[in-house]
């Protein structure tokens, strides 16, 4: 489809991370990953719980629904029924992702939030995570700090999971044998050799990678008219 | 019944060197900085912080009164990275437990409820094991045999809150959408100093907002202090939202000169050199 850009396909990748998903709570992290959820929820997964970003849940005009301050938010987390796709200073080849520090934990070279809620999402809901800029600075080969954890440090943790990674470039997921990560889809106008440049590790690349699907003409008018009409989204994908 | 008003100063007065104290708020959302600058204006050092980190964690980082940390971030919200949290992270100024959300949650109701820990499925598989290597695991004794992490109980010395009402005896209540952990603060601690916007007659608590909004009971609160724009620059809705552009400031000015233009007087000074900054004559 001509005319869509890149944050409208990253906007569609992150929607459909919350596709059949059911009553649950869809906490998007990042300007993107919230159009998205707004966009799911407004299409095929109408049943979403959304929140104001802080202690209320909000329908898609604003009304409130439902009250949740932080400490039911913990709660819910623990008890699973919620999707949160965060982002990630760096993401490594299993989905360890870090937004702790960068270098030497004991002194380091750059501190960054902390670990957040980083380890208790990972271990009790769905954790998918946003990538504005694909880089060999956040695809690494291993995180410095594991605040969210990988498949590799997971082992079979009864409740750990995470469907996909999505950046600018394309969609990853961790259907692999060893559970590393795998592309899943390229966003329109992006290649295979784009993707392994950008990536310090050696991601496994299918045969046959499929474009990430166009938007419906329906989506769009949502994207562009109704949810966001004032093109935030290029703030996080240029073009 | 014991009238528990007191100052700021007299607050911090009570409080000492190498005490354990838990912060209330969350990032920079109703922080207790009007205590936090009375804490300042002591020698009071040494200290072991358990925040959910904000500015309150950054001030005290800077003036180096931090010996150990215990938080899951430090944030100013709309500034994601809080500057003098980080260098003093960057130049290893203080001990740090990095812990999850979850777990420094349920390390305050281990601490309110007096027991030993609580059990988290949070932190294993993490580098929160790692980096806090005196974390220990428990195995559930039924069928199910999941393992946890045995989360200690966080508990303190004092702690220090900010709502927006209180009474002189110490009920304390919040008015905007959140709670945060205030009361948890309070419960975990052997001594809590509130300070309010407003202290009010207990007669009125009720009529401003429903009971649900009556977050603290006076047998966990030491001390009240009325602190008008005793969140400030940390939001405090519904009386006031963060002051954004004075937060900028505090980001952006090196601390020495912050310090000595905002925190060198009593609160009234802060205050009036805040009302200066913002709107200069």
């Amino acid at each position: 489809m001509s005319g869509v850009s890149r944050a409208e396909y990253c906007v569609i990748a992150c929607a459909e991370t919350w596709r059949d998903a059911g009553e649950i709570l869809a906490s998007p992290m990042g300007l993107i990953p919230s159009i998205g959820a707004r966009l799911a929820r407004h299409t095929f997964s109408p049943d979403l719980l959304l929140t104001d970003g802080e202690a209320l849940l909000v329908t898609p005009d604003g009304t409130v629904e439902g009250w949740l301050p932080y400490r039911q938010h913990l709660t819910l987390v623990t008890g699973g029924r919620r999707h949160v796709m965060m982002g990630a200073s760096q993401i490594d080849r299993y989905g360890n992702q870090n937004i702790s520090c960068i270098g030497d934990w004991t002194k380091p070279k750059r501190q960054l939030l902390g670990v957040r809620g980083a380890p208790v999402n990972t271990l009790n809901n769905p954790t998918s995570y946003w990538i504005p800029k694909h880089s060999r600075r956040v695809f690494v080969e291993k995180a410095d700090m594991v605040c969210g954890v990988g498949y590799d440090h997971a082992l079979d943790a009864r409740h750990h999971r995470i469907p996909r990674v999505v950046s600018d470039l394309g969609v990853f997921d961790f259907t692999t044998p060893d559970r590393s990560m795998r592309l899943a889809s390229l966003h329109p106008e992006v290649t295979v050799d784009q993707v392994k440049e950008a990536t310090a590790f050696a991601v496994t690349i299918p045969d046959d990678v499929p474009y990430t699907r166009d938007p419906t003409p329906a989506e769009l008018h949502l994207i562009r008219e109704v949810i966001d009409p004032r093109n935030t989204r290029i703030r996080e994908v240029e073009a | 019944m014991s009238d528990k008003t007191m100052t700021s100063d007299e607050a911090a007065s009570r409080l000492e060197s190498g005490m354990t104290l838990g912060i209330g708020g969350w990032g920079s959302r109703r922080k207790p900085m009007a205590l936090v600058r009375a804490l300042l204006r002591t020698e009071i050092t040494d200290l072991t912080v358990v925040s959910y980190g904000g500015p309150d964690v950054g001030m005290l980082a800077a003036a180096g009164r931090i010996r150990k940390l215990i938080a899951a971030f430090a944030t100013l919200d709309s500034i994601p990275l809080e500057p003098h949290f980080r260098a003093a992270r960057e130049r290893g100024a203080f001990e740090l437990m990095e812990i999850d959300e979850a777990m420094f949650m349920w390390g305050l109701h281990a601490a309110a409820n007096r027991l030993p820990f609580m059990p988290v499925r949070a932190g294993i598989g993490s580098d929160v094991m790692r980096v806090n290597p005196e974390l220990r695991t428990i195995t559930s004794p039924y069928a199910d045999g999941e393992t946890f992490v045995a989360m200690p109980a966080l508990r303190l010395d004092a702690a220090l809150v900010h709502v927006n009402r209180a009474d002189r005896q110490g009920n304390g209540q919040y008015l905007g959408p959140d709670p945060y952990f205030d009361d948890l603060f309070c419960e975990a601690a052997d001594t809590a100093y509130v300070s309010c916007e407003r202290i009010v007659d207990t007669a009125d608590l009720a009529k401003e907002a429903p009971p649900p909004s009556l977050l603290l009971k006076r047998h966990v609160v030491t001390g009240v202090i009325e602190a008008p724009g005793g969140a400030h620059f940390t939001s405090c809705v519904p009386d006031y939202a963060r002051d954004e552009a004075f937060q900028k400031t505090y980001a952006t000015t090196p601390w020495p000169e912050f310090a000595a233009r905002f925190l060198s007087g009593d609160e009234q000074a802060y205050q009036s050199a805040v009302k200066e900054a913002t709107c200069p004559e």
